[in-house]
């Protein structure tokens, strides 16, 4: 079980007080009204799927409640950084490969 | 007692004398045997069937990686009996009860081995290939057959008696295995001071020196050297010795999971003590010291009765005083087995020929064999076994070029021990994603790039003297100390009499006999051959992974313990390539069988999943109500008067509210509190309805959506004050839209000024329908006036209700005037039975839930996850009046124009009146165009909703139809089993389509 660092409690804690809540950095458009269809399809449908490090959200459900953001390696699992929400991802943060080469079973 | 104990041999308790039975017959052990070396006391080696052939199988290992001897295991009382357990690891007690499996009519005379006689049938890939044609006998013929004839042992009929147990555990070093490196390492740690769990999966710590003792470990007796460290580490306080514990799997960050068994054991285990227990051990450091395993080696007949590993005949003598037979040939790769032999000599087995495939072995091996009059015979392969339920024989004969073998000789024997040396046991490393890597001079994976603070010693490290394992363990134990900033002293440990040794890793056999002929097993619990898997690779199989599918070599519950190697090497050889490029497969955890109830732990009956009760539940309950489930919550589903059917009481019900009045517990609603200056603005950005004029005092109907533009909840929603909502929803929706919120709030809109707070829990809910609603309410309540005028439908007041502070909601889910009281849920049940008394003065009726579900039906009001499933728009749901138009923007609106969501042929919500009034129809039923016969036909959409309506005399029914807007007044069929209904659809709204009854 993994031990996630809560950005706000400030403190690591099983994985169990947490949930997944999707990838990070994707901000609802300000107008929606004037998104085309094509750029609103992007906004709702559209992730990466990241082999490598992924940026994502997590909240601290049973703990705080508090949603923040975390860096997680997709292969490793690991967890590389959790920061508050609204700031930015942090810059040591090298993209991860995207492909669907598939893993070892 | 009988004549294959050796006297003098063993650590088992001469002086207590166990009974047990297997088969049905009586049988004799001692205190201290598992039921295989109790077994292999009387003789018996043949213990069970194989899984697909049926052959005659006996123990080939004496530990948990036992493949063949799976046996039943039953103890006194229901519910205790367990298949496939290993008789290698089941220890012995009084009157414990086992039976062979795979097995009919009996073990000795088995119809299922005809399997055998067939086996050129039943290649690899055999049910790929065979069972695909014709296509219509898969469902009557073939997968009867096979699951008639499949799986492992026999299920237990009856649930599970026993109780089960969970514990977390925090240290700083976790050591698993207590053979010499654990040992050492714990010896290391504990004299340091470290805080140290230190877990063995057997009955005893020892390890390799409970099998192959060396003469002296600083300059005393094994066993005395053994009980003197044990009592040193039990005296620790900073020590917590587990036996009986196995680590089952290496989780994130250093947590493993150990399964320990507290009472398998015992004759009479504590009432009410729990079988086993699960510990999660979350350790700062862990020291894997698990030793490594013997790997068979592939020859015609390796899998009769009477072959088993060298080690394992080994451990059967010292540790168990069993000798498995009177002759025994040994045939190897590996020094390991020369020194089995010599052990077995000893003690008075005769040696019928060492058989070593090497060309050379060392000459102190010679000049031991000599020295006992063992004959030996180097570059020697064996070609074949004889006998069927137990050994009878071996041919050998000179190896002469790789695959030939000449002067071939029959040698009799009981007993052939095997040896292809040891294969690490990296499995808990490998569940951390450790890298290995291939030690080529040795063949072996050995542990490579670490993921974790764990640190691997001795046979795992591929170390295979008792001497270099201790002094691993200390080495080990001295890394994990200095992680751990603590700077440990070393200590050493000195072996006499140590038997290092190696060898080399071989395919299958030389042979000369007929390939395709040869029975040699690689995997012995899924009936796996040599030849299966060169035909594997044949059929295209190049990487091990698919090997592994096509063969299901590896797949077993030992996971591939005995055979991945093996396996892997054939195929290699097979496919022309180096070993460690056609890989290894990956190790899962649990690392030997674990039982369900160890992973459930607590988590059963009643403490599966927790009952939400209202706080009226307990006055539903003792009124003889009928309850259903709806998400966690128990709810009243209907309340049958003497002699009622669920038809006759719902009817009753909804006639009964119709006619006077109704009371529902409503406990179970939803409830969210939306307060803050900014909470009109978030409730505007939230739900599609405008809010920002709605008065306090006043409520609406809330519609949310997700960003996609699909029905999420909905519910009715009252402005309290200014900067106060009381939001309802759905009761299996609750958490969900919290959750919602609370993302959108704290992610997208963190300067709102809104606080949300979960309510569902603090107020009890009662609904009063009907039209005599207002007489029974009003004598309670104070505060407010009731008048249609002063109080009309959709209105809130903040007031008094029976005495307690209430929400007081005019609000109908049925088409009748309607109110829904809520007052702190303590005072639910108070408040009810005031209610319920005055009720009787107008003939008022108790309603469950399925009531509700009719009368809301009847209007035409929509249950969302019912009447929708996730991809059904406001317009979809004729929901359109419940958007606010001038509303620049809400979660979901700009979905509602993409170009799929205004396509015409969307399914729609219409409502259904079929042609048979009396035909109620069945929820979920697909729906076709009307006098459509064609196979398969076009599925338009389904019923969601479906009832008998008490107040039309005739059933209802709504539907989700393509374009079923436009179809309304046309006729559409629903084809079930032996007739199809015809149905016309109609508007949703089937009573009361004036909405007449709600202003009274």
């Amino acid at each position: 079980m993994l031990l996630i660092h809560c950005p706000y409690c400030k403190e690591k804690l099983p994985e169990l007080e947490f949930e997944y809540a999707g990838q990070a950095h994707i901000a609802r458009p300000d107008n929606p009204a004037e998104q085309t269809d094509a750029e609103w399809r992007d906004y709702l449908f559209i992730r990466s799927n990241v082999r490598g490090d992924h940026a994502e959200q997590w909240r601290h459900s049973h703990g705080c409640g508090r949603y923040f953001n975390a860096l997680r390696n997709t292969v490793s699992d690991k967890f590389i950084a959790t920061y508050e929400i609204g700031q930015a991802c942090p810059t040591s943060h090298a993209e991860g490969e995207e492909n669907n080469e598939q893993l070892e079973s | 007692m009988n004549n294959w104990r050796v006297d003098g041999k063993g650590r088992i308790n001469r002086d207590k004398r166990v009974r047990f039975t297997f088969d049905g017959v009586s049988y004799q052990g001692y205190e201290g045997d598992t039921v295989a070396s109790a077994l292999l006391a009387n003789g018996v080696h043949l213990m069970g069937r194989s899984f697909k052939y049926h052959r005659p199988r006996g123990p080939v290992t004496a530990g948990s990686e036992e493949p063949n001897a799976l046996i039943g295991t039953s103890r006194s009382g229901a519910g205790r009996f367990e298949p496939n357990t290993r008789a290698t690891v089941q220890e012995l007690y009084e009157g414990l009860t086992t039976v062979s499996q795979n097995k009919w009519p009996s073990l000795n005379f088995d119809v299922g081995a005809v399997n055998d006689k067939l086996h050129k049938l039943f290649a690899a890939g055999f049910y790929y290939k065979t069972f695909m044609w014709p296509k219509s006998f898969w469902d009557k013929v073939y997968e009867p057959v096979i699951r008639a004839s499949a799986g492992l042992g026999v299920s237990p009929t009856e649930p599970d008696a026993d109780t089960y147990a969970s514990r977390y555990l925090h240290t700083e070093l976790l050591i698993v295995g207590a053979g010499p490196s654990g040992l050492a390492a714990a010896l290391t740690a504990a004299r340091n001071g470290t805080d140290v769990v230190f877990v063995d999966e057997n009955r005893e710590l020892g390890g390799s020196l409970l099998s192959e003792a060396p003469s002296a470990i600083d300059g005393k007796s094994t066993e005395s050297w053994l009980a003197e460290t044990i009592a040193e580490l039990e005296a620790c306080d900073n020590v917590r010795i587990m036996t009986r514990a196995t680590a089952i799997g290496y989780y994130h960050e250093n947590m493993v999971g150990v399964a320990e068994k507290l009472t398998d054991h015992m004759e009479n285990p504590p009432v009410n003590a729990p079988r086993e227990r699960m510990w999660r051990i979350r350790a700062q450091e862990v020291i894997l010291a698990q030793g490594a395993l013997e790997r068979p080696l592939v020859f015609d007949g390796n899998d009769r009765p009477g072959v088993m590993m060298a080690g394992a005949a080994q451990t059967y003598l010292n540790r168990y005083g069993v000798k498995v037979g009177n002759a025994a040939v040994v045939v190897t790769s590996h020094d390991s087995a020369w020194y089995a032999a010599f052990d077995l000599a000893d003690a008075g087995v005769k040696i019928s020929a060492i058989v070593d495939v090497r060309t050379t072995v060392n000459d102190y091996l010679n000049s031991e064999a000599q020295k006992r009059g063992i004959s030996a015979k180097v570059g020697h392969s064996v070609t074949s076994v004889s006998g069927t339920k137990r050994v009878s024989g071996v041919k050998i004969g000179r190896i002469s070029g790789e695959q030939y073998v000449t002067d071939i000789i029959s040698i009799p024997c009981d007993t052939v021990l095997m040896s292809g040396g040891w294969t690490p046991s990296l499995h808990l490393f490998s569940h951390t994603k450790g890298s290995l890597h291939w030690d080529e001079e040795n063949e072996v994976f050995l542990p490579g790039e670490r993921t974790e603070r764990c640190h691997i010693a001795g046979g795992g490290r591929g170390l295979w003297s008792q001497q270099a394992a201790f002094d691993d363990g200390v080495h080990a134990a001295q890394q994990a100390l200095t992680s751990l900033g603590q700077n440990a002293p070393g200590l050493s440990v000195d072996v006499d009499g140590d038997r290092a040794g190696s060898g080399i890793v071989m395919e299958e056999l030389p042979s000369n006999d007929d390939k395709l002929a040869r029975r040699a097993f690689v995997d012995f619990q899924n009936d796996v051959t040599a030849k299966d898997i060169r035909l594997a690779v044949r059929e295209g199989m190049l990487s091990i992974e698919h090997v592994k599918r096509f063969t299901t070599n590896g797949m077993a519950t030992d996971q591939g313990k005995m055979s991945n190697m093996n396996g892997l090497k054939i195929a290699a050889n097979e496919l022309g390539r180096p070993t460690p490029k056609v890989g290894l497969t990956t190790f899962r955890p649990p690392y030997t069988p674990t039982t369900f109830g160890t992973f459930a732990g607590y988590h059963k009956d009643e403490l599966f999943e927790v009952t939400r009760k209202t706080n009226i539940d307990n006055w539903a309950e003792e009124n003889g109500a009928v309850f259903e489930p709806v998400s966690l919550w128990r709810r009243a589903w209907y309340y049958p008067k003497a002699g009622e059917d669920m038809h006759t009481a719902v009817a009753r019900e909804c006639r009964e509210t119709r006619a006077s009045v109704g009371m529902f517990d409503a406990s179970t609603l939803g409830k969210i509190e939306v307060v803050g200056p900014d909470a009109a603005e978030f409730m505007n950005r939230m739900y599609t309805n405008p809010w920002t004029k709605l008065a306090s005092g006043r409520c609406r109907y809330g519609l949310l959506l997700g960003e996609d533009g699909f029905i999420r909840d909905d519910g009715v929603i009252g402005r309290i004050s200014e900067d106060r909502f009381h939001v309802t929803t759905t009761t299996g929706g609750a958490a969900r839209v919290l959750t919602m919120m609370e993302h959108f709030l704290q992610t997208e809109w963190p300067d709102l000024d809104v606080w949300l707070t979960s309510t569902t829990e603090q107020w009890s809910t009662i609904a009063l329908n009907g039209p005599n609603a207002r007489k029974v309410l009003e004598p309670f309540v104070k505060g407010t006036d009731l008048s249609a005028e002063a109080f009309p439908h959709m209105a809130l007041r903040e007031c008094t209700v029976g005495g307690f502070e209430a929400r007081l909601f005019r609000v109908s889910f049925t088409g009748e005037l309607g109110f829904e009281v809520n007052v702190p849920s303590e005072h639910g049940r108070a408040l009810w039975e005031m209610l319920y008394q005055e009720g009787k003065k107008h003939d008022m009726c108790v309603y469950g839930t399925e009531t509700m579900h009719v009368l809301r039906a009847e209007k035409g009001f929509i249950i969302v996850g019912q009447d929708t499933d996730g991809t059904v728009t406001p317009a979809d749901a004729g929901l359109t009046w419940a958007i606010g138009k001038k509303k620049p923007d809400f979660v979901g609106k700009r979905s509602l124009t993409r170009p799929d969501m205004l396509l015409p042929n969307r399914k729609q919500l219409v409502g259904l009146l079929t042609e048979d009034p009396s035909v109620v129809l069945e929820e979920g039923a697909q729906i076709v165009e009307a006098g459509d016969t064609a196979i398969p036909a076009k599925m338009l959409g389904h019923v969601t909703s479906s009832y008998w309506s008490e107040a039309l005399g005739r059933s209802i029914a709504m539907a989700l139809i393509e374009g079923g807007f436009e179809r309304n007044g046309t006729s559409i069929d629903i084809p079930m089993p032996g007739q199809t209904h015809r149905a016309t659809v109609s508007g949703t709204v089937f009573y009361d389509p004036d909405g007449d009854r709600i202003k009274m």
